[in-house]
């Protein structure tokens, strides 16, 4: 059976992996490499690096890293931040990344993602969505450059929308990602990504507010995605990974142990 | 036997990712080369044949390098991996945009098509539990063991499968024939457990696989 997929997501800035608290007031969590190789010993299935100053300042992140966590780590991991070309995409993918995630390029110019999948393939392509509730509107709206509070703006476009308009173009996978709750740990948003899996074809990431165990239980069992990514309760030490993958499993999820 | 002996050459396909197969054969042996090299490719221990992308585009670069005939007649062990494995077959109907079947190396009697995932999602992304046979490439892979897929098309269960896998469907998560074999998964990204298989690929040989191939299937 396919196993449910626990996602750490390690968020990069000047070669660091940082957390920040609803994306503001970044500290310093450690190394890149030691940190993704300790998290793939202790059972994650995959991991996502974002570069969060990447897009809000028009620089593309520094390649080595990539490199160096593909010589020492043994699972999947995907790499994010101001990818805006082929040739910045086939670089990531030749220095040994699994899958590359765009995200405000991609609001930029929709057609990205359909070059992107003509040229590597959509098995490879994932799309970061940052979505918040708006309650002027009554509704989910997608935000971009979300990296930096100063560059950070609203766009046009309502979730839904945004989910169906990107598999139409040919991703492979999305990560959507709920700001409200990002940081929080009250929990994933079930009510908004169950609605999204309902319109979501290919497998779908959920993103922000994890907290407990239970938050993870749910959000399977609940919203049925595919895989749940946090940060701060596995840097934290809040949430160990083995631990979690028990419990889990205890409670009748497929997971990888 | 010495290191220039023992070589594990990956072919560079030239539209693959081909770091993470090198990174995961060099974190368990010595001398890996990745080279369209014909008389290196020919003179391998064992070769590797890689793939990202689309069975059109990855065949159509092996023409380019003219290297159809030459991994046609290889007798060493030869391990095709994802859509390495897919176009170790006859066909695929994986057409990336282009209007007809993309003919692949035949090695292997059995083809490619679209899995059938019963409206899950794909690609068919993430780790599955497969059902190893007794071909030595499982050697101590017991069933049930998670290892990682990436893959919207599939080869069906046949004589030549020597692993299951279930989305959906039951399909071939590895086949093989003589001394080719493929596998759909990532061995490179499997963890623990892909690089048991990789290190079950490096030890085998040609006495060990006609050894299997006398073996009844399971």
């Amino acid at each position: 059976m396919l196993a449910k997929r626990i996602v750490p997501c390690l968020d990069v800035k000047e070669g660091k992996v940082v957390k920040g608290v609803q994306f503001r007031n970044h500290e310093i969590v450690g190394d890149i490499v030691p940190l993704a190789a300790r998290y793939a010993e202790e059972g994650a299935d995959e991991l996502v690096f974002y570069d969060i100053t990447a897009s809000a300042h028009d620089r593309v992140i520094d390649k080595s890293w990539v490199s160096r966590v593909a010589e020492r780590i043994d699972i999947p991991f995907c790499v994010a931040g101001g990818i805006k070309t082929i040739a910045q995409a086939r670089e990531k993918l030749a220095f040994g990344a699994d899958k590359i995630s765009i995200n405000s390029p991609a609001l930029t110019d929709p057609s990205l993602i359909e070059r992107l999948q003509d040229e590597f393939g959509r098995q490879c392509i994932v799309i970061g969505i940052d979505s918040y509730f708006d309650s002027d509107s009554n509704s989910y709206k997608v935000k971009q450059f979300t990296g930096d509070e100063s560059a950070t703006k609203d766009t046009q476009w309502f979730t839904q929308d945004w989910v169906q308009e990107v598999q139409k173009r040919g991703c492979g996978e999305i990560v959507l990602n709920v700001m409200n709750q990002d940081g929080v740990r009250q929990g994933y948003d079930l009510k908004q990504l169950s609605m999204v899996r309902e319109i979501c074809d290919v497998p779908l990431i959920a993103s922000g507010g994890a907290g407990t165990m239970a938050h993870f239980k749910e959000v399977f069992e609940v919203a049925r995605v595919d895989a749940a990514l946090a940060a701060s309760v596995f840097h934290k030490g809040i949430i160990d990974i083995g631990e979690l993958k028990n419990y889990l499993f205890e409670n009748n999820i497929a997971i990888r142990r | 036997m010495n290191q220039a002996d023992n070589s594990t050459v990956i072919i560079d396909t030239g539209c693959a990712n081909l770091s993470s197969v090198r990174y995961a054969f060099e974190r368990i042996c010595n001398d890996v080369i990745v080279s369209d090299d014909h008389a290196l490719i020919k003179a391998a221990t064992r070769v590797v044949l890689p793939g990202v992308g689309t069975a059109g585009a990855a065949m159509a670069s092996l023409k380019d390098k003219k290297l159809v005939e030459l991994i046609q007649g290889l007798t060493q062990p030869v391990l095709g991996v994802c859509l390495g494995m897919q176009m170790m077959t006859q066909v695929s109907k994986e057409h990336g945009g282009r209007e007809v079947d993309c003919e692949c190396l035949g090695l292997i009697p059995t083809d490619v098509e679209e899995l059938d995932s019963q409206g899950q999602p794909l690609p068919h992304m993430g780790w599955n539990q497969i059902t190893p046979s007794a071909h030595p490439l499982f050697s101590g892979i017991p069933a049930g063991s998670y290892l990682y897929f990436v893959h919207s098309y599939r080869v069906p269960l046949s004589d030549y499968t020597i692993a299951k896998c279930e989305y959906g469907e039951t399909f071939s998560a590895a086949i093989a024939k003589d001394n080719f074999m493929g596998v759909q998964f990532h061995p490179e990204k499997s963890a623990a457990i892909g690089s048991k298989i990789l290190s079950n690929f490096l030890a085998l040989d040609k006495a060990s696989l006609n050894a299997a191939i006398q073996e009844p299937k399971s």
